[in-house]
């Protein structure tokens, strides 16, 4: 009934859509076993849908014709028509998938598979598992250079990121970075990684090349507790101009400056702030929001936040559709 | 499953520079470790779902070590701890064993007294990790330059629990504490906590100890009269709070007492440092390893016994060492910190060598609450609202 409507409304945002074309936002709600769907340009929800248990990491493929969501607890990647929101098939992935990053190309995706220490390398066209790689303790992050030859993993209880060839599936680089790396994200121009540490409170800027350290980014809120800052999600935008992180607990998103990695701004959003996604357009900017139940909207020009809008039970990850 | 590819690390580390590099250029290096349990013997708990494990604190150990390889396949670091059983009569003999070996690090499940002896026992041979006593003489009078606390101090959850009953606005406490030594000292932190946070208790009885049947079939028939006597005509008050350390009537408490009130401390809202039910700050994943790993719940001693041997695996991992001086000057100095599942990072308190940690507040199914609660508020760290912070402390190293 819910996919029948679902149709419904798609099919008449097509119709009359306007210049701005709207696109489909998908937010995973790990406590709620669905992905709730938002229209970017009304911010409304278009309709909530059961995916599976504990969804926690989503993606969508370069074509926008396959939405990808970690269904932790059922031990596999469901796949779903964005349009439909019926699934199509589904992926191995290993015990327990949390997080995922897709090649460039949109195949192969990369699974981090949290309570195995492995990442597994599927092939998304014949299902298969193409590797299992082993790699540090409780793997979560995962990111993919643009040039898509190196893999990133974050290891939570290693503290490491470990550089991975996506050709030969070898680790050929590790870097120590702070307690809880939970994520990793190359700019656009493959100049530099950012990788959040949640424990210990930083953002590491690592030389993809040489893999070193260059920097560290820590973050000071008037107001909020030391402990209470928690990177976690990263998104940049194309230029490479403007770093944005999830700050958790201390429900703020920072906003740092891309060239000088100094923190510039700290929007304040909804409780346990994890994961954020860009429109295609980069004018908004989606952040979910674990403990309040909503995810809210970032206007990216103007650096404020526009809108909040509830979703399903503690909200995890989320992507937007590319068309 | 075919065609799986399972990319050996051993073979590839030649491959990679930096930390890989490095692992290939020298030999493995051992880190050795020691987990020493003294068991005293005991009769059976109040339940039989409390009914001590035989790998209590063995099986945290174990995981440990497995978290602490996998990070040292890419260090070029292999960990191990020997698990050693001993009574209060045996404790010394094995302990002397494990120093003649050379065992440079040693994670005991002990008492008060016993783990003070084996700390003096040990003297500089050793650094000795406490994973199982609570006793606040040990972090103070009676503190060692050669220990550290992973277990946390009965101040430590007395505090935990006082800030979550002022919280709640629950100050009149009626105050049940057993007679066994370690009772007494446990009433004795309550009395602290509520001086510290502005609670006050209205009355205070001691439950004796006479021995006897805990668990026999007529037990709850005889506890449905004793328990609603023993704390008849108590003053008015909030909340019961039993301080029973050996398990001999607490549990016995909740929905027996006279009045109509919680009971909190050894049984009903408890503070812990590891409950079972937790599933925050990657707790779930967590949980899920232990449990695969020993196909039960982890219980307290597991956790501080895992903590225990985290911290010295992350030590090696930042040193980049297996020197033992190095890792322990490294543990004591201001940049030691280390993940606990518990939303902060954990340090080690200088002036007594306890590791400030959150205290969970849970029943036998949920976490109730995390304290320290965001209402109380410190100089240097919120974690220093629980337990004796650097003004009170009576150590002297």
């Amino acid at each position: 009934m819910k996919a029948a409507t679902a149709i419904l409304t798609s099919a008449l945002c097509l119709g009359f859509a306007l210049p701005a074309a709207a696109n489909r936002v998908f937010v995973s709600n790990e406590k709620g076993n669905d992905v709730t769907v938002l229209d970017s340009e009304t911010l409304e929800v278009i309709g909530t849908y059961p995916v599976g248990a504990r969804p926690r990491g989503i993606t969508i493929s370069p074509d926008g014709k396959e939405l990808y969501v970690c269904a932790s607890d059922d031990d596999l990647v469901r796949v779903f028509n964005p349009e439909t929101m019926e699934e199509t098939h589904t992926l191995p992935s290993g015990p327990d998938p949390e997080l995922f990053v897709l090649h460039p190309s949109g195949n192969p995706l990369y699974i981090a598979n949290e309570d195995d220490n492995l990442v597994t390398v599927v092939d998304t066209q014949t299902h298969k598992v193409l590797a299992e790689i082993p790699v540090g303790v409780e793997p979560e992050g995962m990111g993919v250079s643009p040039d898509g030859k190196v893999v990133i993993n974050t290891s939570e209880t290693t503290n490491m990121a470990h550089f991975i060839n996506s050709e030969t599936f070898e680790i050929f680089g590790n870097v120590l970075v702070d307690s809880r790396p939970r994520f990793a994200q190359y700019n656009d121009q493959g100049t530099k990684l950012y990788v959040s540490s949640e424990i210990g409170g930083t953002v590491s800027v690592i030389h993809p090349e040489n893999q070193t350290i260059e920097k560290k980014i820590s973050f000071e809120i008037p107001g909020v507790l030391p402990e209470a800052i928690q990177p976690v999600g990263i998104r940049i935008t194309k230029d490479g101009k403007k770093v944005y992180v999830a700050l958790g607990p201390a429900n703020r998103v920072a906003v740092i400056n891309g060239e000088t990695d100094e923190v510039e701004d700290y929007l304040l959003v909804g409780q346990r702030v994890w994961q954020l996604a860009f429109t295609p357009d980069e004018k908004y900017l989606f952040t979910t929001n674990g403990n309040s139940n909503d995810v809210s909207v970032i206007d990216v020009a103007a650096n404020k936040v526009v809108k909040s809008v509830p979703v399903g039970q503690q909200p995890w990850g989320v992507v937007v559709a590319p068309n | 499953m075919t065609g799986r590819i399972i990319i050996l690390l051993a073979g590839l580390a030649a491959a990679g520079p930096v930390l890989a590099q490095q692992a290939a250029q020298k030999p493995v290096e051992t880190v050795r470790a020691a987990v020493l349990r003294v068991d005293v013997p005991h009769l059976p708990p109040i339940s039989r779902l409390d009914t001590p494990p035989g790998d209590l604190g063995f099986a945290g150990a174990r995981l440990a070590i497995l978290d602490n390889d996998t990070t040292g396949r890419f260090m070029g670091q292999d960990f191990e701890a020997l698990e050693v059983t001993a009574t209060p009569e045996t404790a010394a003999a094995e302990m002397e064993k494990l120093l003649a070996e050379g065992v440079p690090f040693i994670v005991t499940l002990a008492d008060d007294a016993t783990t003070l002896a084996l700390a003096d026992q040990a003297g500089d041979k050793a650094l000795v990790l406490n994973a199982r006593a609570r006793g606040d003489a040990l972090r103070g009078k009676d503190c060692r330059a050669n220990v550290i606390h992973a277990a946390p101090s009965q101040a430590m959850l007395t505090d935990a629990l006082a800030q979550f009953l002022m919280w709640k606005k629950w100050p009149n406490w009626f105050l049940v504490a057993g007679s066994h030594p370690e009772d007494i000292a446990l009433a004795d932190a309550y009395r602290r906590a509520a001086t510290k946070f502005g609670a006050k208790i209205v009355e205070e009885r001691t439950y004796e100890d006479t021995g006897g049947s805990r668990r026999s079939d007529s037990g709850h028939v005889q506890v449905q009269q004793q328990m609603p006597v023993f704390t008849q005509r108590a003053a008015e008050h909030d909340v019961l709070i039993a301080a029973d350390e050996n398990g001999v009537f607490a549990e016995w408490l909740p929905y027996e007492t006279w009045d109509a009130r919680p009971v909190a401390g050894s049984a009903g809202l408890v503070p812990r440092s590891w409950a079972p039910s937790l599933e925050a700050w990657g707790a779930t994943q967590f949980q899920n390893r232990f449990e695969k790993l020993a196909t039960r719940p982890m219980r307290e001693e597991d956790y501080q016994t895992w903590i225990a041997l985290r911290m010295i695996g992350e030590s090696a991992t930042r040193t980049q060492s297996t020197d033992p001086a190095t890792l322990k000057q490294f543990m004591l100095s201001d940049k030691f910190e280390v993940a606990g599942f518990k939303g902060q990072k954990l340090t080690i308190r200088d002036w007594d060598h306890q590791l400030r940690q959150p205290i969970l507040l849970a029943t036998p199914t949920v976490t109730a609450s995390v304290s320290p609660q965001d209402q109380y508020l410190h100089q240097s760290s919120a974690l220093d609202t629980l337990g004796i912070d650097r003004p009170e402390t009576e150590c002297q190293f």
